[in-house]
């Protein structure tokens, strides 16, 4: 055993990228139990059902994609053999077919082989007539799945894809079998109970027992590709409660041996991780806390046409105040007493991956109030008497919005301290989330209406291609009453030259083109304070010190690597 | 008596229906969105397709007669043909929750033993413990025992048991390792360490739970008691040489349980709404922390089915109540 007490100590020091499968000595189940907290408890298995985190996580843990991302956000075949480039002949010259070939020889759990035909049902599946998949977006532009033999498919896309990796792709397109879902196709998606609390996959474990909202039993898949894996014989995957229930369960009681997202406050996090039964993991993806300023005017007088391009923003058109309100922040003061740990410093919307993270704006990463004051007075926004800016009859006075959370009221509190140092009168207002990122046209408190001047919230993009992400600030996206007020371009920023850099990124194959394109936009947003960025936000989860193997992952399930866990001995 | 509860039970009827008929409206018209809690990447097009699968875009008075079907047609027939085989319900639509898209009634299944077996168990140790701590505290009012008992009953009054199951825990679970702060939903008693195991973890919810309950009903017993000890009866009663033990257990307690009668049945239905909050601490999860879940993600048909099944039990415990009243008191007649 002297091999893995080695290899503890590697362990316990951080998040490490090493491979630590106990070699040859370990067998399939020989560790036991291992007991996991998801304390928002997953409704179903079935991630074509629910596009919550939750369920695409837990279900990662029996259905499997033909590629994955891993820790640093490559790619990594699973079910595939390799994965397809333009380089090695898998995707076509002019990047409308992909051929993925699948690994000979893989078996569901219920025995029966894996073939193509199971590639191309997924598909079939996820884009049938009335079934709701949460998941299509992957799937668009798919014209037809061609299957050649059992073991090789060809996507066939109908525009030239750049990034042809959405469909069967991480852990949002996992493929399903044919013969367990054929009659849960369309309207019949969701009746489906069965099979979507039991799919039947090809990953480390199979579902025994599954309790929505409660917990959900597992047991080692008999016919997983690796004869020696998963080193666990069985798994529970246990829900409910609150972060700090979950953290308290590893860290401090050692009940359980991985807990899921403890969004805490740091100083709590910080002890209960003293008491030493375990240890925190965090990782970063792409998620930014940010705020969006509105260029267009929200004033109720407006009726139909408020918050349209039709009428700008009558102070925040002006780009000297935006850049003065983004001057004025400290925003390491906020990372320590919001996140800790698990948030850093940033100056960019697209903070990752490194190829696309630009350094261009690392001023803002020091705050400037009297800089921003002197902005401000240069620009002939005159202090009054009151203590709030005036100019032409204006008064410098914003409405700035969120959703409730006690983090972002902190924020909102500071930031609007700040911002009247400067001279800018904040009047504070939050929202509830369901009713915040709810979406519904009717209501006038949705995200997307925007009928503020500044707002606050959190975004990010799956996977490691940031081209629909920065297509979300493009004039077409801006939410409005032609598209029912649905859209991802909050400012309603508007620019040609912003435009034309997206058009270019969609033709652009090259992925060093394509990363320059990217910084491009993304240094066109912040030079221009369209979006203010504020913490680079990660995920931060807790393992117990006898869990060996875990590689936290903020590009793919944080359970990805599952088969490879096992229990260090003492 | 008959007769009164016929009527009463006919009256129920149309109540019941104004009753579903408002949260139907409520749980339309309350803002919130079931897609909310989908990241911000799936995009607006997708999220649209997604509610109509659930049946969203339907007008409201077709969303509203079509769960009352199920709710009143096809979820009895399901659990006729569950207990005698048959297959009535062959094919029907049954409420499907927007969360799992599983039907909401066996979910109510999966989650009522566990709700009992908690929730149940505190309120029948709490009414135990209550009554009798109520009745030696009234007749021995200001002893040191009627001191205590005020103390303890404060204490579960006024310490809220997200307070009181989080200490528990820290003391219990955490420095002493007794008991699992977490609740095994899955856990099935087989033999003599299974039900130990069952016992440790259910130890610390049902503790709190009942603290809280006996709290109430030990102050209504007591402050009962004390009304009807300094009544005339009972000063004839002992006049007329009757012994202690059947002045105060016999005359007294009879008279005094009427309001405690109420305060006992109006809280059973609440067991089936379980204890949103301790569920919540100890991740029991059972009816109420489904409840709650379901109340976040705006899973409306489970909202609904859930509110609408308390509101037949509080007006059938009312009833059984009233009921009550008049075979504790001859006096107390309906017809």
């Amino acid at each position: 055993m002297k091999i893995k007490t080695a290899l503890k100590g590697t362990v316990l020091g951080a998040v490490t990228g090493l491979a630590m499968a106990p070699a040859a000595f370990a067998e399939r189940g020989a560790d036991g139990h291992v007991n996991i907290i998801y304390w928002q408890a997953p409704s179903t298995m079935n991630p074509y059902l629910s596009g919550g985190t939750k369920e695409l996580e837990v279900g990662s843990l029996v259905l499997e994609p033909l590629a994955r991302y891993d820790a640093e956000g490559n790619m990594v075949p699973f079910l595939a053999e390799t994965v397809p480039t333009v380089e090695n002949g898998g995707v076509s010259e002019d990047l409308m077919n992909v051929t993925w070939k699948l690994k000979p020889g893989l078996l569901w759990s219920d025995g029966k082989p894996l073939t193509s035909e199971d590639v191309r049902f997924t598909w079939e599946y996820c884009t049938s007539e009335g079934g709701g998949c949460s998941q299509s977006e992957k799937y668009n532009d798919v014209a037809d799945v061609e299957i050649v033999d059992d073991l090789t498919v060809i996507v066939h896309f109908s525009v030239p894809k750049p990034f042809p990796y959405g469909p069967f792709v991480g852990n949002q397109a996992p493929i399903i079998q044919k013969a367990q879902f054929a009659d849960c196709t369309g309207e019949a998606m969701a009746s489906c109970t069965d099979q979507n609390f039991a799919p039947i996959g090809t990953g480390p474990f199979v579902v025994d027992e599954f309790k929505t909202n409660d917990v959900v039993s597992m047991s080692a898949n008999p016919n997983y590709r690796d004869p020696n894996k998963p080193a666990f014989a069985t798994a529970t995957v246990k829900g409910g409660g609150d972060a700090a229930a979950a953290g308290r369960s590893v860290l401090e009681t050692g009940e359980f041996d991985y807990a899921w997202n403890l969004q805490l406050s740091p100083e709590v996090l910080a002890d209960m991780e003293s008491k030493g039964k375990g240890k925190l993991v965090s990782a970063f993806g792409t998620l930014v806390e940010r705020i969006m300023v509105n260029y267009t005017d929200p004033d109720p007088a407006l009726g139909d046409e408020r918050a349209t391009a039709a009428h700008p923003h009558p102070i925040l058109s002006d780009k000297a105040v935006r850049q003065a309100l983004s001057m004025a922040i400290d925003r390491e003061l906020l990372v320590e007493i919001g996140y800790g740990a698990a948030g850093k410093v940033t100056c960019n919307v697209l903070p990752a991956p490194a190829i696309y993270a630009s350094t261009a704006n690392d001023a803002c990463m020091v705050q400037d109030i009297e800089g921003a004051k002197a902005l401000l007075e240069a620009d002939g926004w005159i202090m009054g008497s009151d203590g709030i800016r005036e100019k032409d009859g204006k008064k410098l006075s914003l409405l700035f919005q969120s959703s409730t959370n006690a983090v972002r009221q902190d924020f909102q509190a500071i930031i609007k301290q700040w911002w009247n140092e400067i001279g800018v009168e904040v009047e504070l207002r939050n929202i509830d989330s369901s009713v915040f990122f709810g979406g519904d046209a009717g209501s006038p408190d949705t995200f997307q209406k925007f009928f503020a001047d500044v707002e606050m919230y959190a975004n990010n993009f799956d996977g490691t291609d940031p081209e629909a992400y920065m297509a979300n600030w493009e004039c077409k996206q801006a939410p409005r009453p032609e598209t029912q007020w649905q859209g991802n371009n909050m400012p309603r920023y508007c620019t040609e030259e912003y435009d034309a850099l997206v058009a270019e990124m969609a033709k652009t194959g090259d992925l060093t083109k394509r990363a320059e394109l990217a910084k491009a936009m993304n240094d066109m947003l912040m030079q221009d304070y369209a979006v203010i960025p504020l913490v680079y936000r990660g995920r931060v989860s807790a393992a117990s010190n006898t869990l060996g193997g875990v590689e936290i992952n903020a590009w793919d399930s944080e359970l990805w690597n599952a088969a490879d866990w096992y229990r260090i001995k003492e | 008596m008959l007769h009164y509860t016929i009527r009463r039970l006919l009256l129920a009827i149309p109540t019941l229906l104004f009753i579903s008929l408002v949260i139907f409206l409520l749980l339309d018209l309350a803002p919130g969105d079931p897609m909310a809690s989908i990241p911000l990447t799936v995009p607006p097009e997708v999220k649209e397709r997604m509610r109509e699968a659930l049946g969203l875009g339907e007008p409201v008075h077709i969303r509203f007669l079509n769960w009352l079907y199920q709710f009143f047609i096809v979820e009895p027939q399901v659990a006729w043909d569950h207990i005698f085989g048959t297959d009535f319900s062959e094919g029907k639509q049954r409420i499907i929750s927007f969360q799992s898209r599983s039907p909401v009634m066996s979910v109510v299944a999966e989650r009522m033993p566990q709700t009992l077996w908690v929730v149940g168990l505190s309120y029948v140790f709490a009414t135990l413990i209550a009554v009798p701590i109520g009745i030696v505290s009234a007749y021995r009012q200001y002893s040191w025992f009627d001191q205590l008992g005020t103390f303890v009953s404060m204490i579960g009054f006024s310490i809220p048991t997200f307070f009181s199951g989080v200490l528990l825990i820290v003391i219990f679970s955490v420095t002493l390792g007794w008991f699992p702060s977490i609740y095994d939903t899955t856990h099935k008693v087989t033999d003599w360490p299974s039900f130990l195991f069952q016992i440790k973890q259910m130890a610390m919810p049902v503790f709190v739970l009942t603290l809280y309950n006996a709290a109430q009903v030990s102050r209504f017993m007591r402050a009962s008691m004390l009304d009807n000890l300094n009544q005339d009866y009972v000063r004839t009663a002992r006049a007329k040489g009757m012994s202690e033990k059947v002045v105060v257990l016999l005359h007294v307690l009879r008279n005094s349980m009427i309001p405690v009668v109420t305060v006992i049945a109006l809280g059973v239905p609440s067991i089936f709404g379980g204890a949103i909050i301790t569920e919540q601490v100890f991740q029991v999860n059972g009816l109420g922390q489904m409840l709650i879940t379901a109340i976040y993600a705006s899973d409306a048909p489970m909202v609904q089915t859930l509110t609408f099944i308390f509101a037949v039990l509080i007006v059938l415990f009312n009833l059984i109540a009233d009921i009550l009243y008049g075979i504790l008191d001859p006096r107390i007649r309906y017809d």
